[in-house]
């Protein structure tokens, strides 16, 4: 059923820490690799070794420039994948039904053997979180690793998503946002957790926590160093002398 | 958006279909026997064939029918399900006519208003995306419907009807091109509001994620089209309007009228790879493009 439920139980998503996150596409590579291993059709890639390859993934890192008004321009490494939005535009458009988001998580999922391969629910998400995939021909999407989350086969410290246990940074963060009292809840209040493309309406769950000011200066004890020396000595003295006199 | 061929093929030939059937419905030209016939088949012909190019753009066409469930919120259902309505509807009122020589009005009333329902639905597959501002709009329905009501009316041989129907949607076509074109900037979408980064500074696409394309970029990145928009959009308004307009107008003659369906023909196929190839997709931020 494609319409939304008017109320889901728990919240899951993913907190990502821009502050944090070093841009080393580990959760990238994870998440491949768990989801073409296990549930739903492999994540395929076409022409892999040809000029024009092209492969589905459910989570991308783009990198961003910000030059601020003043002061040296930033460089911050950004994931994406679904945000699991409690208003989500990829649900309602889908003919088939395929499309949902579960009453008991607020997890949005695709059932792949109803899925027609149209399209139009990537079209309706304004984040690029969900992509055909180019050999099965069915969408894909962050499933939030449903299959391990609640996966009593593996050990406990596994039953988080696959990018989530391999980031080595601890940029990622999974919980319920529905909980106040949550990790992810307790970092979005602490750091000011920001909502992507607030304006479509899509009232994503995930959150990003924007990067920390930077320190004003380097170092407090960085006056007390030796200063670096501005004249030249020795050789370059005399050249710069020699240069000087020509 | 990338102008995929099924999908301009599918929304030209299936509107200018169910607007001839519209206008069959109606009773324009009030046709019985053989003519009835011809003007039928090409009528669920163009309707038919339309639907049917629409499938091939599905990864699992098999799995067609499924898309009848979700009417309760997928435009895509509800189009399919008033497609199938209009083709049955008017497939009756056809046999009846043709075949009978019984007109059945109210059933071809009915015909009429479930066929532009039909284009109204595939309208509002495109107007619902907030994700593309300059579709996301009321001007993208009326157009499909200006666009099957003057082409109908054509193909229909109601030719005072139509040089005002054409112009009329000539107009607003240019009208449409006028105003979307701010709309991306207008919807308030950019990369600030993409990254949540715009309280830092400007934020500038750095580095992709990969250095080829993606299922994304392919499909919605499209930027091809936007160096010569200018002169396309004046080719197109001079095939699909001007120029029909103008061969109908002149003392009526069977080339003249095949002559002025085929400029309109053309025009409305390179005003549909407008319509999606000038469309932005907001995704299109994340990539530094749009």
């Amino acid at each position: 059923m494609t319409n939304l439920p008017s109320h889901t139980d728990r919240k899951l998503g993913l907190v990502i820490d821009l502050d944090t996150c070093v841009g080393c596409h580990a959760c990238v590579i994870a998440c491949k690799g768990w989801n073409t291993e296990n549930y739903g059709a492999p994540l395929a890639d076409a022409d892999a070794y040809g000029a024009d390859p092209v492969g589905s993934f459910l989570n991308r890192v783009h990198s961003y420039e910000i030059e601020p008004e003043t002061g040296p321009a930033q460089l911050v490494h950004f994931p994406k994948s679904c945000l699991h939005c409690d208003d989500a535009p990829c649900v309602t458009v889908c003919p088939t039904g395929a499309s949902y988001k579960r009453v008991e998580d607020g997890i949005v999922l695709v059932n792949e053997s109803d899925c027609i391969g149209c399209g139009l629910c990537a079209w309706a998400c304004p984040y690029g979180a969900r992509e055909i995939d180019p050999v099965e021909k069915v969408m894909k999407k962050c499933t939030l690793c449903v299959d391990r989350i609640y996966n009593e086969n593996l050990p406990e410290e596994d039953r988080e998503p696959a990018c989530v246990r391999t980031c080595p940074a601890g940029a990622r963060h999974f919980g319920d946002f529905a909980d106040p009292a949550s990790n992810v809840s307790a970092l979005v209040a602490e750091r000011g957790g920001i909502e992507l493309m607030p304006e479509q309406g899509t009232r994503p769950v995930n959150r990003y926590l924007p990067p920390r000011p930077r320190d004003a200066d380097i170092d407090v004890l960085a006056p007390l160093l030796a200063p670096v020396a501005e004249e030249p000595k020795g050789l370059l003295a005399w050249i710069d002398k020699t240069l000087d006199r020509l | 958006m990338h102008p995929a061929k099924s999908l301009i093929f599918f929304t030209s030939a299936s509107g200018l279909g169910f607007g001839l059937l519209a206008m069959l419905g109606l009773g324009f030209p009030a046709v019985t026997g053989w003519l009835a016939f011809i003007f039928f088949a090409i009528g669920f012909g163009l309707a038919g064939g339309g639907l049917l190019a629409s499938t091939f753009h599905l990864g699992h066409p098999e799995r067609a029918l499924l898309a009848f469930t979700q009417w309760r919120s997928s435009w895509l259902s509800r189009e399919g399900w008033l497609a199938v309505a209009t083709l049955a509807v008017m497939g009756l009122y056809a046999a009846l006519l043709i075949f009978a020589g019984i007109k059945a009005r109210p059933l071809g009333w009915l015909g009429a208003v479930l066929a532009l329902g039909t284009v109204y639905a595939t309208s509002m597959i495109y107007a619902q995306l907030k994700t593309v501002p300059r579709w996301n709009h009321w001007t993208t329905s009326a157009l499909f419907l200006a666009l099957s009501i003057s082409g109908g009316a054509l193909l229909a041989g109601q030719i005072r009807p139509a040089i005002i129907l054409i112009l009329a949607t000539g107009v607003l076509q240019f009208f449409v091109w006028k105003t979307g074109d701010s709309r991306l900037a207008d919807s308030g979408t950019d990369m600030a509001s993409a990254t949540g980064l715009g309280h830092m500074g400007r934020v500038r696409a750095f580095e992709p994620p990969h250095t080829g394309g993606n299922y994304l970029t392919h499909e919605m990145v499209f930027v091809v089209a936007r160096k010569h928009v200018l002169k396309l959009r004046s080719i197109a308004l001079a095939l699909g309007f001007a120029l029909p307009a103008f061969l109908l107008v002149l003392p009526f003659a069977h080339i003249m009228a095949a002559l002025a369906i085929a400029a309109h023909l053309a025009g409305l196929i390179l005003l549909r790879w407008l319509f999606f190839a000038e469309a932005e997709h907001v995704v299109g931020l994340y990539y530094g493009k749009r």
